[in-house]
């Protein structure tokens, strides 16, 4: 007879990681740091409305390196949920969901919020 | 609740290793998870070093060749070693999959074998499907009828209605789809996960059945059906190459197109 209790098989130690999995884990990563990431940019915004010494003020803690590093992680994040999330309601649709049609949609979706990214420090810093 | 560690009396301990035999050119090391409920002990790794110049092809061949040469403890499920039956449904190299129609050679350094992931080991490679099972019992996977059936034949389809179950009826019901969903990992209790999802469609898409009102009145939850988020780690390491998660997404439409959205 069994006297211990069944033990439970690993499942994420050992668990290959492949796209399906990382791009659908990477959207509710980046939609927790989009919410976390909404304080500073109402901060900003409250600071623009106050007038130019307070957004002068702001900006002199935004533009630390830190801060910097920061953006450029929540922009990427931005991007990245927005692309997947169009990639969901195409796959809602219907459409693209096979695996190639996941594999070709997910490595669009990550290069095109890179892209963005880069387009959007490109222009703006 | 999703738990992403595992439990204490389920951590992975150092195990025993079985070397080749002397002279053995081309070895290959196989990494296999061992449990036994007849002793006090931890699951642990054990590694035996095989000969492939005296071994079958396959990773199953392998590990029939461990359980008759080297230890014959060694406990795993197989039947048909031909794909058809799903009993030798593994983790294999990190990805669920059919040991017998996996080759060896197509596995990159060592060959690492676990049970199906994130269920109850009842010994080794053995995991305990009675859950699995009775959640495919559930969505009723038989033909559902109330007209009655012409007296002298059966009950028929045409040619492009049958089609309608190509890429479902293939499924073997191995569970090696349900076993590799996140969602099923932390909700597989109310989850119906792709296996049984993918059934359920198979019976939808029938044009013989007749209960498909039912059906989905019994799949309309917002466990059963609706944990699936689109992941596709099913379709991925579908043996048989079968897509679940397009059959979900067809049990999802047809909630919405009877609503007449």
């Amino acid at each position: 007879m069994a006297t211990q209790q069944r033990p439970l098989s690993p499942h994420l130690q050992i668990y290959r990681p492949q796209l399906t999995s990382v791009l659908s884990i990477s959207h509710r990563i980046t939609g927790v740091l989009l919410s976390a990431g909404i304080v500073p940019v109402v901060v900003w915004l409250v600071a623009l409305s106050q007038g130019a010494e307070a957004y002068a003020g702001v900006m002199a803690l935004f533009s630390h390196p830190v801060a910097i590093v920061f953006w450029v992680a929540w922009s990427f994040a931005l991007f990245y949920h927005f692309c997947n999330g169009i990639r969901h309601l195409l796959w809602d649709a219907g459409l693209f969901l096979d695996l190639r049609g996941a594999y070709i949609t997910g490595w669009t979706v990550v290069a095109l919020a890179g892209v963005l990214t880069a387009l959007a420090w490109g222009v703006w810093s | 609740m999703a738990e992403f560690r595992l439990p204490k009396n389920s951590r992975i301990q150092k195990g025993r290793h079985f070397s080749a035999p002397e002279g053995a050119s081309r070895i290959k090391t196989f990494r296999i998870y061992r449990w036994s409920p007849d002793d006090d002990e931890k699951p642990r790794v054990d590694t035996y070093e095989i000969d492939l110049d005296d071994c079958g092809p396959m990773v199953l061949d392998a590990m029939i060749k461990i359980k008759n040469e080297m230890d014959p403890t060694l406990t795993f499920r197989r039947s048909c070693r031909e794909g058809i039956c799903g009993s030798c449904a593994f983790n294999i190299d990190g990805v669920n999959t059919l040991a017998c129609i996996t080759a060896i050679e197509d596995i990159k350094g060592d060959v690492k074998l676990y049970p199906l992931p994130h269920m109850p080991v009842i010994k080794d490679l053995v995991p305990d499907l009675t859950h699995f099972y009775a959640q495919y019992a559930s969505i009723k996977p038989w033909i559902r009828t109330q007209s009655t059936p012409p007296p002298d034949k059966e009950r028929l389809q045409s040619h492009e209605d049958r089609t309608h179950i190509d890429g479902l009826y293939e499924c073997i019901l191995c569970a090696c789809c349900s076993t590799s969903c996140p969602s099923y990992w932390w909700n597989g209790d109310r989850y119906l996960g792709p296996a049984i999802l993918l059934q359920a469609y198979r019976w939808l898409a029938d044009s013989r059945d007749e209960a498909t009102g039912e059906r989905l009145d019994e799949l309309e939850d917002p466990f059963k059906l609706y944990r699936c988020h689109t992941i596709m780690n099913c379709a991925r390491t579908c043996p048989k190459g079968l897509n679940p998660a397009k059959a979900i997404a067809e049990i999802k439409k047809m909630m919405l197109a009877r609503k007449g959205v």
